[in-house]
């Protein structure tokens, strides 16, 4: 698959996360769940947030992560690293849905969940997990910056390639079809 | 469809290991919201007086609140109910954290545990899979590593884990139970250790519905800034390095001496330091934008959470500073001891050792400094070993089981629970009331709407009145009216305790958190929720047309309800007196005439029983019956004036 590569400026959403700052409240977590429930707000569940905080209070760590991609599989080797006398995995700084934890999966479909930077119309000035977050260890910032585009998956996409991989295309093909003639 | 609750109980027989998901009464929604409130009618419904708490049929009951896993911030605290061995009265206690919210998003409003496992075990809820599991291995392990082991031991670390330490399976009376950065005291750490159960963990991922999800948290967001900013709430005292309030005003030792002088700019910058070095940062609880508990470590021990006054509480028991007072805290949170009591019961074994009445035949090898008793003490006491064992059971019964005297050295205990050694000059009218009637057994669970002090100066008087938007208006003429070194008047007195304990049970039906809630309207009046708004986050979040007065009504009803409970397990006028020394200057006059207008005033006996007449009115006419049934009440008795309302 080939798509076409051209430059352009485009504006970089970015949340800065300041990992001393906090207090792991899970504001966050209800925040980003209650906005993209459906209707909206009808439910404030963190398992469907889209941020999560990563605990270890016993070793002081709390490192809230914003959901990324899906993979289907969990990384062969992984890091550990050692910041300012704290261990940390690599998996608590990583935002991947993966099969090696619950994070970021729809609890009832294990569909993938990815941040939207809280996309929607009208837009909103600060994403909803950093207006929650008072004491600052969420910041919001927006810079522009060159980039070369490439066109973007689609929600739909992504999602059908995580029920592909978990029941195989074969069996997702047949359903599709099976429902669209019931439909 | 149920809204804010799920609608389901989880109900526990630990003998048999039968484990079964039940439908909950909607009718019991509103008469008493939920939390305590709905706990309370359990216990009156299924626990008789004649049932020891040492008994199977005892009931341990884990409440959410009804605004917990909604959007409305600060709405977390799980209350933990049952009977204690300690008063045999109903027993209480709050955590915070992320415990309730957790529950009710696996499906549960509550959890109601009876029996006794036969051998330790824990229970496991994720979602609709409940299951109890050996527990064995985990015997001895303190509070907090055992929640870790579980979670790693399940693969599930998104689990919130409530669990004991070695003084609740030894069954110590002022054993806690831990979560997370909060810990539930008031003796229901015993009752959950003698059920044989070391831990209850919880992982949910199912939704809970919101009847006006949009207008509830339309209210709600601009919450988290409101509370944020207010400087009035949270723990505000955890956050200050001047400790002179508690140093000063809070008795030292075995709630004995006053320790004046001993604070000073000096000391204040030492602790301060001190703090600093071993605290790793602030935390809170689940949706609250306030940062109430210090994340505390030491070198080479393991990471502990601080809170509340205990900062200081073994300290000044033990007449030592305050780095001796996060050491032992390393040790006492992993045992789970309550930080309010053992310091006390710590202190009462060194009287007694002073005074020859407990020896070194008791003691062998007693240390000389207080620091090292303490720590010698705490071993003894969590093993219930030698003269532990009495120790153990608390204050009062210890003087009574060592006798010799002993019992001349139990003058901080009421209902036979130790209290805040709070000693002051002067009876304080509201503070002797709220003391002395209160069912929740610690005046931190009682106090808090009007504030404890005057405000001289009467401009900044009228202005703090003007912006007091927490207070009935009966509050604002009262506080008006109020000059320095005068009491209230009997009136307002008995009106100030109504309004303090009626703001906490509303608190402790919903599960909102009482620092910013009920605890927190006595300094600054700005309590960020109170009887004027909260009636409009419960009614966007359940449905139910809630507003002023009937929050009011609720909080009454489960007040009387709670009183109830205790009256039929023998509790009376007799048992209402604060400890002797409790004020320097006391009126026993006063005292009477207080207590009388505070009966009168709540539609009680004159024996502190709540008349046919009264319970009637609040929809409690089951209660009337059963103390008619009993003999408690007699027909005819019944000339209970009316009681005010939120609006007046
Ligand atoms: S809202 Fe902020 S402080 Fe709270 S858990 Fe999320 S990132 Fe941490
Ligand atoms: S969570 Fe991230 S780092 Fe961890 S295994 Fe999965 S993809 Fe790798
Ligand atoms: S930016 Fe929006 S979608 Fe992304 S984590 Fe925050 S609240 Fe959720
Ligand atoms: S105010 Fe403090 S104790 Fe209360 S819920 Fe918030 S962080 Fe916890």
């Amino acid at each position: 698959m080939t798509s076409e590569h051209t430059k352009e400026t485009k504006i970089v959403k970015e949340i800065k996360i300041d990992l001393d700052k906090c207090i792991g409240c899970r504001a966050c977590e209800v925040a980003c769940s209650a906005f993209h429930a459906r209707p909206r707000y009808s439910s404030t569940n963190p398992a469907r947030s889209r941020i999560r905080v990563i605990f270890d209070a016993l070793n002081d760590v709390y490192v809230p992560i914003r959901a990324g991609d899906y993979t289907p599989a969990e990384c062969t080797g992984r890091h550990s690293y050692t910041i300012g006398g704290k261990d940390y995995q690599e998996c608590s700084f990583c935002g991947v849905a993966c099969p090696a934890r619950d994070y970021f999966k729809e609890p009832d479909s294990g569909l993938p969940l990815k941040c939207d930077m809280c996309e929607s119309d009208p837009t909103l000035e600060v994403p909803m997990c950093v207006q929650v977050c008072t004491c600052d260890s969420l910041t919001y910032h927006e810079r522009e910056v060159e980039v070369t585009a490439s066109e973007p998956r689609e929600e739909m996409e992504v999602g059908l390639e995580a029920l592909a991989n978990k029941y195989g295309w074969e069996r997702l093909m047949d359903t599709a079809a099976r429902l669209s003639k019931k439909g | 469809m149920r809204y804010a609750e799920t609608g389901f109980n989880l109900e526990v027989d630990l003998t048999r290991g039968n484990i079964e998901r039940v439908r909950t009464d909607p009718a019991w929604t509103e008469l008493y919201l939920g939390g305590q409130g709905t706990a309370g009618r359990l216990l009156w419904d299924r626990v008789g007086p004649e049932v020891h708490p040492f008994d199977p049929e005892n009931l341990l009951i884990f409440s959410s609140g009804l605004l917990h896993s909604t959007p409305v911030p600060g709405a977390n605290r799980t209350t933990v109910d049952t009977f204690s061995p300690q008063t045999n009265l109903y027993s209480h206690s709050l955590f915070g954290g992320f415990f309730g919210p957790e529950l009710k998003h696996a499906g549960y409003d509550k959890i109601i545990l009876r029996g006794k496992a036969p051998d330790l075990v824990y229970l496991w809820i994720h979602n609709d899979k409940v299951e109890l599991r050996d527990a064995t291995h985990l015997a001895g392990m303190g509070a907090l590593a055992t929640a870790d082991r579980i979670r790693e031991e399940l693969e599930q670390p998104e689990a919130q884990v409530a669990a004991i330490g070695l003084a609740g399976e030894n069954r110590v009376f002022m054993a806690t139970i831990e979560h997370a950065n909060s810990s539930a005291s008031r003796g229901v750490g015993v009752i959950i250790g003698d059920k044989r159960l070391k831990a209850i963990v919880v992982r949910g991922t199912k939704d809970v519905n919101i009847a006006r999800p949009a207008e509830l948290f339309g209210i709600s967001s601009p919450m988290y800034r409101a509370i944020y900013e207010n400087e009035f709430c949270g723990d505000t005292m955890a956050h200050e390095d001047d400790e002179e309030f508690h140093v000063n005003n809070f008795a030292w030792g075995n709630a004995r001496k006053r320790n004046l002088g001993f604070w000073n700019k000096e000391r204040e910058e030492r602790w301060k330091a001190i703090t600093e070095s071993v605290r790793l940062r602030w935390t809170g609880c689940y949706n609250c934008p306030k940062d109430c508990h210090q994340a505390i470590r030491l070198p080479g021990k393991q990471t502990y959470f601080q809170k509340c006054y205990s900062k200081l509480t073994y300290a000044m028991a033990a007449y030592e500073e305050i780095d001796f007072n996060y050491e032992i805290l390393a040790l006492t949170q992993e045992y789970g001891l309550d930080g309010f009591s053992t310091p006390q019961v710590l202190a009462f074994a060194i009287e007694l050792y002073e005074a020859g009445i407990l020896t070194d035949e008791d003691l062998p090898g007693f240390p000389s400094s207080g620091g090292e008793r303490f720590f010698y003490l705490v071993e003894k006491l969590v093993n219930r070993e030698g003269v532990g064992d009495a120790l153990a059971n608390g204050v009062y019964h210890a003087a009574r089981q060592i006798g010799k005297g002993a019992e001349e050295f139990d003058h901080n205990s009421m209902k036979k629970f130790e209290q805040v050694p709070l000693k002051l000059k002067m009876i304080n009218y509201p503070y002797f009331l709220m003391y002395a009637t209160g069912e929740k057994m610690n005046i931190t669970q009682i106090e808090g709407s009007y504030p404890q002090v005057p405000i001289a100066d009467k401009e900044e008087r009228q202005r703090f009145v003007d912006r007091w938007d927490a207070a009935p208006e009966r509050f604002k003429k009262w506080f008006l009216e109020w000059e320095p070194r005068t009491h209230p008047s009997v009136e307002a007195a008995v009106n100030i305790c109504d309004w303090n304990e009626t703001m906490h049970y509303i608190d402790d039906a919903i599960g909102t958190c009482a620092f910013l809630s009920s605890f927190r309207g006595q300094f600054g009046g700005r309590p960020p929720y109170h009887i004027y708004n909260l009636p409009q986050f419960i009614s966007h979040a359940t449905g139910l047309d809630m507003d002023p007065d009937k929050l009011w009504k609720v909080g009454h009803r489960n007040r009387n309800l709670i009183r109830a409970i205790n009256i039929r397990r023998g509790l009376r006028r007799a048992d209402e007196k604060p400890p002797e020394d409790h004020w320097k200057i006391r009126d026993p006059e006063m005292e009477k005439r207080l207590l009388d207008e505070y009966y009168k005033f709540k539609g009680w006996t004159m024996d502190g029983v709540p008349r046919a007449k009264t319970l009637r009115e609040l929809e409690l006419g089951f209660v009337a019956e059963d103390f008619l049934e009993r003999g408690i009440l007699t027909e005819g008795d019944d000339s209970a004036p009316e009681q005010a309302s939120a609006g007046e």
